[in-house]
This record gives structure tokens, C-alpha cells and sequence, in this order.
């Protein structure tokens, strides 16, 4: 009887090709899974990373919404030009609290891991109303709706409960807080702002689409994309401490 | 009265109960829509209720309907249950023209801004989710629940197990095709690459894949040949890995049930090694397995001949769906993820050439004696020319796994161009030259035209050739101007040259797909006059499948 033979006890009972097919396609998954929740390098602690702030949070939910990461990475790989053109490549800690990740697949437009800062809230205002008015070239849908459309913020410290549940490290005063703290961080010297900070340190407490009516979903877009691959100090930053 | 011959009738358990479950969920669905957060997810809780209420009126009326016993033969030979078969095959037809036609939609965005109309529902990013996933899931996935469905019967010689189970798998799947596709106009997406739907369209399409793999088996277990041949090893090993992948990347917590938004449980490095563990995968097991099942039923089918190596087919079918599940890191070179993965990753990429060419010399070897048909075959020539393009590009996919191309072609439309050459090239080409072969053999006719066959392939072949040469020419371009120094050390161009240079090519590239789009549409005009040979001619004009 030839080894080909024995291929038959697959072929004859449905049950054991199921098996079969579980077992193989198991092993890759868990070789390349299973360690990235233990290893040193990709739990890594860096200082400067926390959990989004509400009005970030929402702003991201916004940008996940409308399927930014179609065009636009999160992600600088560390080769020169990327570093030149971009900034300090990505660190894993950088996006430990991404749900989901948005690192992208395709750079249709350049990449935003560290957009923060870099363009005045004015210039991602008239750059979201008419991507072609500041940046001639650009091939982007304008996204003018979002100063129109009010934010619905109400529920959001239900997501701030989820993320908890799911490990973040939400206090019970952010959640308790998280509506109010969100219309707070929209507000050009608000009087609870150094509360917002002290939650959240380094948020930028401002009113981000230059309309003081209302809390609209470019406040929340525009407060997210200034506080991308903002929290990390790279002056501090040591690139040895999690190298097993 | 006929109660005296026939078999008393009665409501079987299966049409009770899940007739009292539609009946349970209709109300359940009224409550969500009430209490809905948002007035996007109440709509959403109305389709599922006025499915659920159609659902209940199609299972009572069926029932007064149908006949006391479905014979499992009759006269000694199967009696094959084709509806859902048929159902599947003209809904692929419809959902693919709707995905070119978004696809080439898009293409022109690109090319042209303006298309966008500044609108929420209709912008780049609410549109490209529904072109992957009106090709990929919709044409490509009903394409696979047709030709399952088929292929387990014929190859079993037994008729599809369970009595509304069937049906419910292809009119559910459709439904979750339905709830996605409106999800994304409407902004409700997770935006992970490829499963953006949310967590109750992930939970219903679980429901119903399940339900797919019990009918599945149970037609397999009603065989009456003692050996499960080989399409069917393949079909067994997509939906089973499917179901994983889908598990495993969807794990999710809803903010509410009254919300569409979740929050993914993994996060960070994590969730990017599970989406592309998932999403290579996709590939792997949903654009691979599945149509490596029917190269291996109907190519060999329609030469004639039989499969030319049974054991290449064993060696090809483990080590494909061993080496495949290892090669998602590739998606991920030089990012977060350890540098260990991504060599992984990269190496078993390249050792899955291997399997992916003994897989094409098993299909195209099986001419072997038959060669002359693909002079007077265009449906043969049409499959043949599908597993060259797999060919193709499971060359280029190991290709640019490797760190140093990939350096240069991530990023860029060099990604897109590669997975077009496999999408356009390999998938509907064996879905077209399959369905080809399904329409005669279901509805009992001849195929109307040879000649319009020869067309579209010609039509679309010039569209393809456009689409991925335009690609690797943008694709390059883009990637060795982003690297670009000029002799005092800065960076050449800015982003925007780069975009700027783009802007032929794209528009290239629409016109390969819109060719691509036409091609198709003479097959459907073809299928049309195939099904309806019988009957008196068609008013012109009435290009499009029927819906049902």
C-alpha cells in the first residue's frame, strides 16, 4: 500500500478532511499571532501615549467613518525618505490604543501618523471644505458637510465604557465626564479646560472649526488629525529600553 | 381529493420553527429601530424586520405551495435541487455589473475630483468599500454559492440536504451583501480592509455561513460515490477557513445593540497581524480555494479530460492552505510589526509559488489531448486564460513580497494593479467561463452565441492588459518619485508632484475597467438570450439579469 493510499482516509470521511484542514491552517495563524501579546517590543510602555480623548475619540470615529485609511496611511517605515519626508518612523506604542488599527495599505494621499502640527487648523478648515483651493493637485473628495453636520456626542461615554472593558485605562471620572469633556476641548478657552487636560495631557483645548455655535464634526475630525504622532517626545524618546 | 393518494402534508419542524425565529426577529428589529441611536442603524433595523416579515409570508406560502414530499430521486437518479443554483448564478451576474460599474465609478473619481460632488454618500471613501465588496463578496461569493451548491450535487449524485436550509443560505447572504453595501453609503463601516461591515451584519453572516457548511456536509455525507472528489476538498477547506477568519478578525463589542458601532478587541500591532491574517487570507481562501474548486469541476468538465495529476491535486490542495495562512505579514513590511514576523511572512510568500504553480500546470495539463478546443471553445479559452492570469499573478504576489520590492511598490498602484491581474485576470474570468457553462446546463438550453463569448473575452482582455500595465507604470512611478534625491541631497518632489503624476495613468486605467464593464455586459445580454431561447424575442434594450 503506497503512501498515496493513505491520502483515501481524508477522502472518505468528511469529518477528518475538516479536521485535517483546522489543524493546517492553525499552525501558521498561531506562530505569527499568538507571541505579539507577549513580546517585549510590541507591548512596549512609551511614555506620552495615552487613550484618546472624547472629542478625539469622536474625531476618530469620524475619520474611520468616512474611510480615510483607503487613501491615507498611519504608518512611517523607517527608510530615509520616509523619515525626511514624514518624521520619526512609527513606533507599535503609537497605535496601542487604535480600534482598529488605521496604519492603511495605500498612500493615494500622504501620510498622516504625524500631521499633528504641521498645518494650522485654518489650513485643514478650507482644506476639508476644498482640497483643490489650498493644494491644487490634490485628488481628494471635499468633505465640506462636516463643519455643517453637528457632532452626536451624547453616547459617548458608552464607547469610552467599551474601550474600558476592553482594557484601556478609562477612569470612571473620564467616563462620567466624557460628554462634557468633549464639548469642553471644542471651546476656545473653556473654563473647564485644564480639567480636560489634566484628564488627558498634551489635549489641545481649542474651538478647532473657527464656528463657536456649534461642536461640529470637522472640531472632532480637525482634533484628531492635530494630535496624530503628537504624544511621543522623541527628544526623550529611548529606542533601546524595549529591545529584549 | 388528493389527500387520499398523496403522503398527509405537514408543517415540517424546520418551516415552524424558523418561521416562529423570523417571526421572534421581526420584533426584535421594530424594538432596535425604536431605540435606535442613530436614524442610519433604525433603517437598517427596518430591513432586517421586513426580511424577517417576507421571510414568514415566503415559508407559510411555500408550505400551502409545495408538494407533501420532495422525492430525494426519481426513477433512480438524483433529484437535484437547482433553484437556489440558479437563484445564486443570475444575482452573481447583477451584483458584478454593479461592482464594475462602482469600480470604474471610482477610477474616475480619481482621475477626475470633481466626481465626488463634495456628497457624503457618494465620496471616494464610502464608494471603494462597496466596490470591494460588491466584486469580491456579492459576484464573487454567489459565483462560489452557485457553483458549490452544483458541484456537491453533481459530484455526490445526490440531492442538496435540507429542505429551506438552501435557501436560506444564498437569500441570507444576499441580505448581509444588502445590509453591507447600504452600510457603507450611509458611513457605517469598521474601515478594517475587506471586512468593513459591522458587528450585526458579521453576526447574521455567521448565522448563515454556518448554515452553509452544515448543507455543505450533509450533502456530502448523502454521497454515493465512496470518495470526496477533489473541488469538493477545496470547497470543504473555503468555507471552513472562511468562517475562522471571520471569527477571529470581527471579534468585536458593540457600544450598545442599539448602535451600529463596535470597537474591534484587538488594537494597535494586534489587530493589524489579525486583519492581515484575515485579509491575505481572504484572498487565500475566498479568491483562491474556492475558485481552485471550480477549475478543478469545470475545466475539466468542459475539455473533457480528466484532472491531469491526482496526486499534484493532493500536493496542491495541503500545501496551498498550509503555506497561505502564513503569508499576511507581507502586508505589514517594515512597519510595527516585528521584524521577525515580516520575514516570515515574506518567506513562506515565496515558498507559495510552489503550490500556487503546481496548482495552474493541474489545470491547464488537464487540455492535455484537448488542446485543439481552445481554438473552437471561447468558454474554454475564457477558463484556461483565467488560471494563466493565477499564473501571473501568484508569480508577482511572491515577487513583491519580498522586503526590497516591497519597499517600493507598498503604497502604491502597483498593490492595486497586482490584485486587479488576480481579481480581473484569474477570478471572473473562471467565474464567467463557469457561469458560461451553468446557464446552458440549468436551464436546459443552448448557449445563444459563441461569437458574443469570443467577444468578451476579447473586449475584456484589452481592458485588463490597460488596467495592470497603466498600474505597474503609476505604481513605479509614484514609488521612485517618493524616494527621489536630487544631487544636493533633498527630496526631489513634493507629494503632490507625485499625485499630479498619476493623473494619466488613472485615466488609463478607467478606461480598462470600463471596457472591462462592457465585455460584461454583452455577456449578460448573452445569458439573456440564452434563458429566454424559447421564448418570443426580447424587446432590445433589456440588457440587465432579472433580480430573481
Amino acid at each position: 500500500m503506497s503512501l498515496w493510499q493513505k491520502h483515501a482516509i481524508f477522502e472518505k470521511n468528511s469529518i477528518v478532511l475538516v479536521i485535517g484542514i483546522l489543524v493546517v491552517i492553525a499552525i501558521g495563524g498561531l506562530v505569527e499571532i499568538a507571541p505579539l501579546f507577549y513580546l517585549k517590543n510590541t507591548i512596549e510602555k512609551v511614555d506620552g501615549v495615552r487613550p484618546y480623548a472624547p472629542l478625539e475619540l469622536a474625531g476618530r470615529n469620524i475619520y474611520v467613518r468616512e474611510g480615510c485609511y483607503l487613501c491615507h496611511s498611519q504608518m512611517i517605515r523607517p527608510l530615509r525618505d520616509e523619515v525626511e519626508r514624514y518624521g520619526h518612523y512609527s513606533l507599535a506604542a503609537e497605535s496601542m490604543y487604535d480600534k482598529p488599527f488605521q496604519w492603511g495599505s495605500k498612500r493615494t494621499g500622504p501620510d498622516l501618523a504625524r500631521v499633528g502640527g504641521k498645518y494650522s487648523d485654518e489650513w485643514h478648515r478650507d482644506h476639508l471644505r476644498d482640497p483643490r483651493a489650498v493644494v491644487p493637485g490634490s485628488v481628494m473628495p471635499g468633505y465640506g458637510f462636516l463643519a455643517a453636520t453637528e457632532l452626536d456626542f451624547r453616547n459617548i461615554g458608552d464607547d469610552l465604557k467599551v474601550l474600558r472593558l476592553q482594557g484601556q485605562p478609562y477612569t470612571q471620572e473620564m467616563i462620567d465626564n466624557a460628554a462634557k469633556d468633549a464639548a469642553t476641548q471644542a471651546t476656545t478657552d473653556a473654563a473647564e479646560g485644564d480639567a480636560v487636560i489634566k484628564r488627558y495631557p498634551k489635549a489641545q483645548v481649542r474651538d478647532f472649526d473657527g464656528n463657536p455655535a456649534k461642536v461640529s464634526e470637522a472640531d472632532a475630525l480637525i482634533a484628531y488629525l492635530q494630535m496624530l504622532g503628537t504624544q511621543v517626545d522623541f527628544k526623550l524618546y529611548d529606542d533601546k529600553a524595549n529591545i529584549r | 381529493m388528493a389527500n387520499v393518494l398523496a403522503p398527509q402534508k405537514r408543517m415540517t419542524i424546520g418551516e415552524g420553527g424558523l418561521a416562529l425565529t423570523f417571526a421572534a426577529l421581526a420584533l426584535l428589529c421594530i424594538v432596535i429601530a425604536a431605540k435606535a441611536y442613530t436614524p442610519e442603524y433604525a433603517f437598517h433595523a427596518y430591513l432586517f424586520t421586513a426580511a424577517s416579515v417576507a421571510s414568514v409570508f415566503a415559508i407559510v406560502n411555500r408550505y400551502y405551495d409545495r408538494p407533501a414530499e420532495t422525492p430525494l430521486t426519481i426513477d433512480g437518479k438524483p433529484n437535484y435541487n437547482m433553484g437556489p443554483v440558479k437563484f445564486a448564478t443570475i444575482i452573481a451576474m447583477f451584483w458584478g455589473i454593479a461592482g464594475f460599474l462602482v469600480g470604474l465609478i471610482i477610477a474616475l473619481q480619481l482621475a477626475f475630483p470633481a466626481l465626488n460632488f463634495d456628497l457624503p454618500w457618494i465620496s471616494f471613501g464610502r464608494l471603494r468599500p462597496l466596490h470591494t465588496s460588491a466584486v469580491i463578496f456579492a459576484f464573487g461569493g454567489n459565483v462560489l454559492l452557485a457553483t458549490s451548491f452544483y458541484v456537491v450535487q453533481r459530484t455526490c449524485r445526490a440531492r442538496l440536504a435540507g429542505d429551506l436550509a438552501p435557501w436560506f443560505v444564498v437569500l441570507g447572504y444576499n441580505f448581509f451583501i444588502l445590509i453591507a453595501g447600504t452600510g457603507y453609503l450611509l458611513g457605517i463601516t469598521q474601515s478594517k480592509e475587506y471586512a468593513e461591515p459591522e458587528w450585526y451584519a458579521d453576526l447574521w453572516l455567521t448565522v448563515v455561513w454556518v448554515t452553509y457548511l452544515l448543507v455543505f456536509l450533509a450533502t456530502l455525507w448523502r454521497r454515493q460515490e465512496p470518495h470526496i472528489y477533489v473541488a469538493n476538498w477545496f470547497y470543504l477547506a473555503f468555507i471552513v477557513t472562511i468562517a475562522v477568519l471571520h471569527l477571529g478578525n470581527n471579534a468585536a463589542v458593540p457600544v450598545s445593540i442599539f448602535s451600529p458601532k463596535s470597537y474591534i478587541v484587538w488594537s494597535g500591532v494586534q489587530d493589524a497581524m489579525v486583519q492581515w491574517w484575515y485579509g491575505h487570507n481572504a484572498v487565500g481562501f475566498f479568491l483562491t480555494a474556492g475558485f481552485l474548486a471550480i477549475m478543478y469541476y469545470f475545466i475539466p468538465k468542459r475539455a473533457e479530460r480528466p484532472v491531469y495529476s491526482y496526486r499534484l491535486s493532493i500536493i496542491h490542495f495541503w500545501a496551498l492552505i498550509f503555506l497561505y495562512i502564513w503569508a499576511g505579514p507581507h502586508h505589514l513590511h517594515y512597519t510595527a510589526l516585528p521584524d521577525w514576523a515580516q520575514t516570515l511572512g515574506m518567506t513562506f510568500s515565496i515558498m507559495l509559488w510552489m503550490p500556487s504553480w503546481g496548482g495552474m500546470i493541474n489545470g491547464i495539463m488537464t487540455l492535455s489531448g484537448a488542446w485543439d478546443k481552445l481554438r473552437t471553445d471561447p468558454v474554454l479559452r475564457l477558463m484556461v486564460v483565467s488560471v494563466a492570469f493565477y499564473g501571473m499573478s501568484t508569480f508577482e504576489g511572491p515577487m513583491m513580497s519580498v522586503k526590497v520590492v516591497n519597499s517600493l511598490s507598498h503604497y502604491t498602484d502597483w498593490t492595486i494593479g497586482h490584485v486587479h491581474s488576480g481579481a480581473l485576470g484569474w477570478v471572473a474570468y473562471i467565474s464567467f467561463g463557469a457561469i458560461y457553462c451553468l446557464v446552458p446546463w440549468l436551464w436546459n438550453r443552448q448557449l445563444y452565441s459563441l461569437k458574443l463569448v469570443n467577444w468578451h473575452f476579447w473586449i475584456s482582455t484589452i481592458g485588463i492588459v490597460l488596467y495592470i500595465t497603466s498600474m505597474w507604470v503609476s505604481g513605479i512611478l509614484q514609488g521612485l518619485m517618493w524616494r527621489a534625491y536630487t544631487s544636493l541631497g533633498f527630496l526631489e518632489y513634493s507629494f503632490v508632484e507625485t499625485v499630479e503624476a498619476m493623473h494619466p495613468f488613472y485615466v488609463i486605467r478607467a478606461l480598462g475597467g470600463f471596457l472591462f464593464l462592457c465585455g460584461a455586459l454583452v455577456m449578460v445580454w448573452n445569458l439573456w438570450k440564452t434563458v429566454n431561447a424559447a421564448e418570443a424575442e426580447q424587446p432590445a434594450g433589456v440588457a440587465l439579469a432579472p433580480a430573481e
